[in-house]
């Protein structure tokens, strides 16, 4: 292998991608080429970094100088001093990695120090598009262990004593899952990959499969050979092209060099995998609806039991895990269940991978052991709540899970602490909330995103969510009653006790939640008529206090309705609420802070 | 075999027996809307949710199976508020035109709102408004009142196979639609009407001629009168006419197509023959049966003493019943005397 | 049928040939398409690409006629391979090295030849068949049809037997009986030469036997077939004839025969329940009760009797038939009377072996498959399952003959019938659905798309279709579902009526079914 004295990491995430990260690649190569660095320094588009928040980024080794926030044109001024001169353009550096002056190493920043990656271990450090340097990382080698010295037996146990647990929503431990597929009968098995990532403003999986593809490929042959499977398939949702160009890639790489295919690594097993798109339905991330689709079906959720491992892909015996779980495998053959297990709680192993959104500092994909304080989580990686905010609630697990009050932020994250307050771990999203959101609000937009994406098979989601939003309409709008609020518990327990699927179950964990710890809020939308937050609009007047109104007619120029009167430099000015659209154009446009809503 | 209790009962039943199934051997039933013994487990529609040791979620009887020591309880408090809760939500979403409606009487949404005592819908919210597909000919699609269970679609898919119409949009938009919505005269529907046959509600129904209320028929089992495949049907019979049929246990496994389910106009048509007819000045005519008789019986007397029996030959019917045939032959063989009967068994 | 209908979702092969199953027998149709789907093998072959083809494995388009070869062909392939029965033939067969002589010449190639189809299909078809470990064979009127009707039902049963899939769940003969009660028809003796129960006429016993029964004196000499019929009628040495619910003007072939045959009786009395076209030529009409007007029995394809029961009252004073023929027989002497029919169905258990166990008590519920020799039998599933009727099981072997009418220069094309999915018969019970007229409203001529270039057809031209026989006019339907020279006419409508079209003088020499699958045509665009 050639060496280099400085490798140039530019993000191909499709977070930084989509900030043009790809031109500033096109100009690293361009003007190392012009200055004839050719030889000295290497270009690396890699996986995602994590810290989106930050992207386009770029990192320049050996020194770990963190670029963050790049246009196309500062790639000159970091070749011309940092390459060719040596010097580091602290301008440009991500603001959080200059301490006392210094720049520390990326690693040494908050958003990475308390991070353990596992899953995303090579995300941001190989390029996913060449094997060998996948390979090159210990890529490939816990397959070739497992082929040639392990039986199915052994690998099983493995998964098992490791204590790994479904990364993707349910948390069903992982070691038996694979056992139950083994022990399955049938002449021909599966295994499937769940990458139909669809909780809003998830993207782990994404980031797995984009940065490291070939890790998702080792750990499905690896389960293959544990349960006695032959054939593969990966179910991604269409609006991942990145992704899905990266795995195809990764694919026929590992075909060409027969780590798919016939007879891989000389022994008799053999294992292909092909690719299959989703088009996007929230509920094809259910395992059975899943199979219907991979099936070529409507996705629509089968019941269980037969559970997949039985009766899964065309009805045969079927291993389903998600692209993070898969992730974690090879790791764990190679340094052991017991490294594994001594990461995270008791009850739950190793490490988690969480998209970090909201109201938050550093929005962006992280990496923690389980039992990471879910303050630790927002306030040491997250970088805590922007504008100095209070933080209300944070919400985990996606459109299924709950929100979890200020209260309980020091509770260690695991799948069980997370139940045990009306969330759960979901496939890892983290939404912050500060005292400017309306949890009325909140509830509404997650059951929204259910309603939507329900499949309409079973009657207490279909017909439920719909019921639930429509009360959660009135009461934002400040027509709700009291016996909505009795209602929307009593509909919540059934759609959640009698639901088909795991869907149907956990949607109304949003409003239970809600309902629960934040009880007041709604009571202030139902008695009073009153949105505390200040964000449901029906609720909302907008007022101009007098004693701080300095005449200056502003509010009443920016009004889009004319509904503000008064005279300029005589008069205090007024609104007509019965006009008023609620737009809040003139609380922003006072230099005087004289108008307040409420 | 497996044991285990139903409200306190004790059941032993088949391993990979269900819940439902098990309750039915002692005379348990449980409510379902989308179970169809013959169709894959759907468990779309919820209603036949059972309690299981006391267990929080309510798992539906009809995919569930029976496991040792398991305890069901199938009209818990729990199990009837959401029974409850689930005729509330499809209600909202069902016109309440009962007194006007044809399914009346052989409706499963009514039947379980009057057990379950729901009188009306608890919900004001957003209704689903489609227009009605009237082109077939023999069945109309009213999807405002579709409940959803989804057995019109199965039933198309996996035993009809024709796969016709199937679910469109999703969530609460959810309904049987045709390809691109085109309509059923424009799909691959071949008019079998095995979906109309399972629909619980008014969703699919038959284009009835006659007005009648299904507790006004009365059902009289029979087999089917086209081909040879021996349909057994009910036939539903209100003032001495067939107004509908349904297919039946048999044979068919309880499907029909579309001759035995909606060509039984012949029937009643006006033109049956009720009379004797003679041909008089060379014109038939009407008459009774003693002249038929008698101008049948002389002209039989004179032919044979004529010509013999040789000259006579009857021809029976693949059509008529065995009796009617075994008569028929008797009739040329033992009356008259020869063997020139034949069929058209071959045409 | 050899085995049931239930059996159709336990073969592991199907080999439908001659039977457009889901338009003629909808209900078995679909059941066959549930066995795809749940993972069996179809062989379809048949001249029109019908439904089923789309289910298939192999589909072999075969030219009308040729079905013969086809399975002589299938034998060939399956000794070739030594995909044959070893065992079975063995223990359960006889005649079998006249056999193997025989489709010795039926090479892939040669029969590809014949019946226009690629020779590989056919490997592929013998190999699907053989190798089925329950390979069942259902067929229908394009086997029989046809001047080598029995011996194309013969070659199929040697298939059957050569591979040992007959006796058994799932394999077997199965001929899907066309009209509701035709087996029951052909069980009471509605045949020339055999009383109930197929018991010869010419048999001095089995007459004895029935003279006891019936108390009188029987005739010992088979009696006419339907064809022989109109042919002697037309000879003036048949002076009546008995039509119970039959409709020969519009279902038999060479109507402009018919018409002369029976315009020629001395007296012809129709009973019915409409005035057909046969009705029209009648000197008494005697209206007859409905199926849902009467108690009785049918018989299905897999010889199951089923009941059918009063359910409503007959219109005016339409009798049973039965009852008419009483009535008959009493004034013409004849004594006995019955109060019911399930009387009559005592009587016929008395003189029916394979009845023997039935009466009406028994048939609540499923009723029952005969065989069923006592009161206690359950009926028969299966038929030939531990040995054949006749002992061993007799291979015919039978050499493949051309059609009597094969295309020539004044008639280049081939003329095939059949029925619609819409339509039933002829007409006399469908015709009254105003549903079934909107969607198969008139008679029309299946074209294939080269033939329609050749001759500048569009589709819904007029055509002039001409044979021998006759010549109507039809509406022309150009489709791919059907190739080359070869034209589909259903037979249902009076107006373009098919049979006006078809032969009745060429008959299987067995059977005496006419060659109705195969007719020489010409067709042309009408002025």
């Amino acid at each position: 292998m050639e060496l280099y004295r400085s490798h140039i990491l530019v993000c191909g995430g499709t977070g930084c991608v989509s900030s043009d990260s790809l031109k500033i690649e096109e100009r690293f190569i361009d003007l190392i080429e012009k200055n004839d660095l050719k030889n000295e320094a290497k270009v690396v588009k890699t996986g995602c970094f994590g810290l989106c928040e930050a992207g386009p980024i770029v990192i320049v080794y050996p020194e770990g100088a963190f670029y963050s926030q790049l246009k196309v044109e500062d790639v000159d001024t970091i070749v011309s001093e940092h390459l060719v001169k040596g010097r580091i353009v602290t301008d440009l550096l991500y603001k959080e990695s200059i301490q006392e002056g210094e720049m520390q190493s990326i690693n040494d920043v908050g958003f990475y120090k308390k991070q353990e990656r596992v899953a995303l271990r090579n995300c941001g450090v190989i390029n996913p598009e060449v094997i060998e340097e996948y390979i090159a990382y210990d890529g490939y080698e816990a397959l070739g262990r497992v082929l040639t010295d392990m039986t199915p037996e052994e690998v099983i146990q493995i998964v098992k004593d490791s204590g790994l647990r479904g990364r993707g929503g349910g948390g069903f431990p992982t070691g038996l899952k694979w056992d139950f597929t083994a022990k399955a009968e049938g002449d021909q098995k599966y295994v499937a990959c769940n990458a139909d990532e669809g909780d809003p403003g998830a993207f782990m999986d994404r980031s797995v499969l984009e940065g490291d593809p070939h890790v998702i490929i080792e750990s499905m042959a690896i389960a293959a050979y544990a349960v006695g499977a032959n054939k593969g398939y990966v179910y991604i949702r269409a609006e991942y092209p990145i992704a899905v160009n990266r795995l195809q890639i990764a694919i026929d790489q590992a075909k060409d060099m027969g780590l798919l295919g016939e007879n891989i690594f000389d022994t008799d097993f053999s294992f292909d995998m092909e690719i299959r798109l989703g088009a996007g339905a929230f509920v094809c991330g259910e395992e059975t609806a899943l199979i219907n689709s991979i099936e070529g079906k409507r996705g629509m959720p089968r019941p269980r039991p037969p559970f997949p491992a039985v009766k899964g892909i065309f009805n045969k015996p079927t291993l389903l895990n998600n692209v993070e779980t898969y992730a974690n495998v090879p790791q764990i053959i190679l340094r052991g269940a017991e490294w594994f297990s001594s990461i995270g709680t008791e009850k739950s192993k190793g490490t988690k991978v969480f998209a970090l959104g909201g109201k938050i500092n550093n929005t962006g994909l992280l990496e923690i052991p389980m039992g990471t304080t879910l303050r630790e989580a927002i306030y040491d990686v997250g970088g805590g709540i922007p504008n100095g905010k209070a933080f209300k609630a944070v919400q985990t697990g996606g459109p299924s899970g709950g929100c979890i009050p200020a209260a309980h932020i020091d509770t260690p994250i695991d799948y069980d602490n997370l139940i045990e307050l009306g969330s759960m771990m979901g496939s890892g999203g983290m939404i912050v909330m500060d005292e400017d959101n309306c949890m009325v609000d909140i509830a509404r937009f997650f059951l929204d995103f259910t309603v939507e994406e329900s499949c309409g098979k079973c009657t207490p989601c279909r017909d439920g969510t719909k019921r639930m939003l429509e009360m959660l309409d009135k009461i934002a709008a400040g027509t709700g009653t009291v016996e909505d609020l009795t209602k929307l518990q009593t509909l919540a327990k059934t759609i959640k006790n009698a639901s088909l699927c795991g869907l149907g179950q956990t949607a109304p964990n949003p409003v239970l939640s809600t309902l629960h710890y934040f009880m007041d809020e709604y009571e202030a939308h139902v008695h009073e008529k009153r949105c505390p937050a200040g964000v449901c609009k029906a609720l909302l007047n907008y007022m101009v206090i007098d004693e701080k109104c300095k005449k200056c007619g502003i509010c009443a120029a920016k009004c889009p309705v004319n509904c503000i009167s008064g005279t300029k430099g005589k008069t205090v000015y007024h609104i007509d609420t019965e006009q008023c659209i609620k737009c809040n154009a003139c609380l922003e446009a006072c230099p005087f802070d004289a108008i307040k809503k409420g | 075999m497996v044991t285990l209790s139903i409200n306190g009962q004790r059941v032993e039943v088949e391993q990979d027996t269900t819940v439902l199934e098990a309750a039915a051997t002692i005379g348990i039933k449980i409510p379902t809307f989308c179970h169809d013994p013959r169709l894959k487990p759907h468990g779309s529609c919820r209603i036949c949710v059972v309690e299981v040791n006391g267990g929080k979620n309510l798992p539906t009887a009809c995919v569930t199976p029976v496991y040792e020591g398991m305890e069901v309880e199938t009209e818990g408090e729990e199990v009837v508020t959401a029974r409850k809760e689930i005729l509330d939500l499809l209600l909202a979403d069902h016109p309440l035109e009962c007194l006007t409606c044809e399914k009346a009487g052989e409706c499963t949404l009514q039947d379980l709102c009057y057990q379950y005592g729901i009188e009306r819908t608890s919900y004001d919210g957003e209704r689903n408004h489609y227009e009605i597909d009237y082109s077939n000919d023999f069945y109309y699609s009213d999807q405002n009142k579709c409940i959803k269970c989804g057995k019109c679609v199965m039933v198309c898919d996996q035993l009809q196979e024709t796969h016709a119409i199937g679910f469109a949009e999703r969530g609460f938009e959810t309904h049987i639609a045709t390809p691109m919505e085109r309509g059923l005269s424009e799909s691959t529907c071949v008019s079998c009407g095995n979906c109309v046959s399972v629909c619980p509600v008014d969703a699919l129904a038959p284009k009835k001629k006659t007005k009648f209320r299904y507790w006004e028929t009365e059902k009289v089992r029979t087999t089917c009168s086209y081909c040879g495949v021996g349909c057994q049907m009910d036939l539903l019979v209100k003032d001495n006419k067939v107004v509908e049929v349904q297919p039946a246990e048999g044979v068919n496994d309880r499907m029909l197509c579309v001759k035995g389910k909606f060509a039984f106009d012949f029937l009643s048509h006006p033109n049956r023959l009720k009379m004797p007819l003679i041909r008089k000045d060379g014109r038939l005519q009407e008459a009774s049966w003693e002249e038929a008789y008698d101008t049948i019986i002389g002209k039989i007397n004179s032919i044979k003493e004529e010509n013999g029996p040789g000259a006579f030959a009857g021809l029976t019917s693949a059509r008529c019943s065995t009796e009617d045939n075994y008569m028929m032959q008797k009739f040329m063989r033992a009356a008259i005397g020869t063997n020139s009967v034949d069929h058209c068994a071959r045409l | 049928m050899t085995n049931s209908v239930d059996e159709v979702l336990k073969s592991d092969v199907l080999f439908v040939t001659g039977s457009n199953t889901t338009e003629n027998h909808p209900v078995i149709g679909s059941k066959m398409k549930q066995a795809v789907t749940n993972g069996a093998k179809l062989i379809v072959a048949d001249p029109r690409e019908i439904e089923l083809a789309h289910y298939a494995d192999v589909f072999l388009q075969i030219k009308p006629g040729t079905s013969l070869a086809l399975s002589n062909g299938l034998m060939h392939v399956i000794l070739e391979e030594g995909l044959q029965d070893d065992g079975f033939i063995e223990e359960r067969t006889e005649n079998f090295e006249a056999l193997r002589e025989l489709v010795k010449d039926y090479t892939p190639e040669k029969v590809a030849e014949i019946c226009e189809v690629d020779a590989n299909d056919i490997i592929k078809a013998a190999r699907i068949y053989g190798e089925g470990e329950r390979s069942a064979i259902y067929y229908c009127m394009g086997i029989t049809q046809h001047s080598t009707g029995t011996e194309s039902v013969m070659s199929i049963a040697n298939l059957a037997m050569l591979t040992g899939n007959i006796g058994r769940e799932g394999t077997g003969v199965n001929p899907l009986r066309g009209q509701n009660n035709v087996q029951g028809a052909c069980d009471m003796g509605g045949l020339p030469n055999v009383y109930p129960g197929y018991q010869p006429v010419v048999h001095p016993e089995i007459k004895k036997k029935f003279e006891n029964a019936w108390g009188v004196e029987l005739s010992d000499e088979n009696g006419l077939t339907l064809p022989e019929m109109m042919d002697n009628a037309l000879r003036k040495s048949l002076k009546m004839i008995y039509v119970m619910g039959e409709n020969p003007m519009v279902s038999d072939p060479d109507t402009a025969h018919i018409r002369k045959a029976l315009e020629s009786l001395d007296f012809l009395v129709v009973q019915d329940i409409f005035m057909t076209e046969t009705a029209e030529l009648a000197d008494v009409v005697l209206p007859a009760t409905a199926y849902a007007e009467k108690d009785g029995t049918f018989v299905n394809t897999e010889r199951r009797v089923q009941r059918i029961r009063k359910a409503i009252d007959a219109p005016g004073e339409a009798k049973n038939d039965w009852e008419i023929f009483m009535n008959l027989m009493n004034r013409l002497g004849y004594e006995k009377t019955y109060q019911s029919a399930s009387e009559i169905m005592d009587e016929i258990a008395v003189v029916t072996p394979q009845y023997a166990g039935i009466d009406y008590s028994r048939l609540e519920g499923d009723g029952l498959q005969w065989p069923c020799p006592t009161k206690t039998h359950e009926g028969t599933k299966i038929l030939h399952g531990e040995r054949f009727a006749r002992g061993l099981g007799l291979f015919k072997p039978a050499q493949y003959r051309p059609s009597a009418e094969v295309a020539d220069e004044e008639y280049p094309m081939i003329m095939t019938t059949g029925r619609v999915l819409y339509q039933y018969h002829t007409r006399t019970m469908t015709g009254k659905t105003e549903g079934l007229n909107n969607l198969a409203p008139e008679s029309y001529i299946e074209i294939s798309p080269e033939a329609a270039v050749r001759k500048n057809i569009e589709n819904g031209d007029l055509i002039k279709v001409s044979s021998r026989r006759g010549s109507i006019t039809v509406k022309a339907k150009v489709t791919d579902k059907i190739s080359g020279n070869t034209v589909f006419i259903p037979f249902h409508w009076a107006e373009g009526a098919a049979n006006v079209l078809t032969s009745g003088s060429v008959l299987d020499e067995y059977s005496k079914i006419p060659e109705l699958k195969v007719s020489a045509v010409n067709i042309e665009k009408a002025m």
